[in-house]
């Protein structure tokens, strides 16, 4: 079988930090960063790059659209 | 910031699978963080995309939250005084019936202020689509009851809950509406999760091609959160509005087409 590794790319800038991306992630690897981004809210990053099957339940979930997802075909 | 940018090799548009739709501008959406309203303008954008029709349809902007909306979609908006929108959407409707037109309202609008025009609009079956964002609060002006306020729910002008006795019962728009002969299609959907903002998209599409079958009024609900108004986190708030606004409101298709 084909595996399919994705990854997404967030605008910080325009990331409110609500998390929802968080709890809609199926493999669990979206974090919120610590440090905070020009308006003070922390954004969402991805935290293990091999786990993100690149599915898009994040981006389309997303209040701000700030998720851009690109997924490959490995193998 | 570089080091959070993971799997460069990656990104390029070949393997690019989801982007934010071009209907909707670069403009930051003034809306709380986790509010409803962003996804649902979203929805509503990538659907218009998808039908191509950026140049056919026309947007009513309601008063309340999504007060500015016209500031984030690439098409065509009038803003409509308070409640007014269907009235706005009827004329526009009449004078262009070859466009499409859209209202969008919150439950402040068009439930409490813009009921007359709302239920007259249905009734009618003018050929429009109205979509209805309901989070049970008053949002913009800071948090006080709705019509669509639950039995017990706590706001700002009724801060030990809403006693039936004295403050009426909460009004479920969308089942009235859905008895009117006018409508063709009645849906209550939500936003919070990935498959229930897939189910939205395809209600809304649906909502598009029936007026554009010169139908009659498409309505659509979606049951939304307001954390700031609601006094909870993004995500507490939506397993808040699982919990208990589902019950009262309950999702799913109300009123369907026959021909289906």
């Amino acid at each position: 079988m084909a595996k399919v590794k994705g990854t997404i790319v967030v605008d910080i800038e325009k990331c409110k930090g609500c998390e929802i991306c968080i709890s809609a992630c199926p493999t669990s690897v979206i974090s919120m960063s610590v440090e905070v981004n020009g308006k003070g809210y922390p954004y969402a990053y991805l935290n293990d790059p091999d786990g993100c099957t690149g599915c898009s339940n994040c981006a389309i979930v997303c209040p701000d659209g700030v998720i851009t997802v690109y997924r490959k075909k490995i193998g | 910031m570089a080091e959070k940018v993971v799997n460069i090799e990656m990104i390029n548009p070949e393997n690019l699978v989801y982007q934010k739709t071009k209907v909707l501008n670069d403009n930051v959406m003034h809306y709380c963080p986790g509010c409803g309203h962003g996804t649902a303008h979203r929805i509503i954008a990538e659907v218009i995309e998808e039908m191509d029709i950026q140049s056919e349809i026309i947007g009513i902007a309601p008063v309340g939250c999504s007060v500015l909306m016209y500031n984030y979609f690439n098409v065509d908006m009038q803003e409509a005084a308070h409640g007014r929108a269907p009235a706005v959407a009827t004329a526009v409707k009449r004078l262009w019936p070859d466009k499409f037109v859209f209202t969008y309202q919150g439950d402040g609008d068009l439930a409490a202020i813009g009921t007359a025009e709302t239920i007259h609009a249905c009734n009618r079956g003018e050929n429009i689509t109205m979509f209805f964002i309901n989070n049970g609060i008053y949002g913009m002006t800071g948090g006080q009851m709705a019509p669509t306020t639950l039995e017990g729910m706590r706001s700002s002008t009724s801060p030990y809950g809403r006693d039936i006795s004295m403050m009426g019962n909460p009004l479920k728009m969308t089942e009235l509406v859905a008895q009117l002969p006018g409508t063709c299609y009645v849906t209550r959907q939500a936003v919070h999760t990935p498959s229930n903002v897939r189910k939205t998209k395809k209600a809304v599409r649906k909502a598009l091609e029936y007026q554009q079958k010169n139908m009659g009024t498409s309505f659509i609900e979606i049951v939304s959160n307001c954390n700031s108004g609601w006094k909870m986190a993004p995500v507490e708030s939506n397993n808040w509005m699982v919990e208990n606004m589902f019950p009262f409101f309950p999702l799913g298709d109300i009123k369907v087409p026959d021909e289906e």
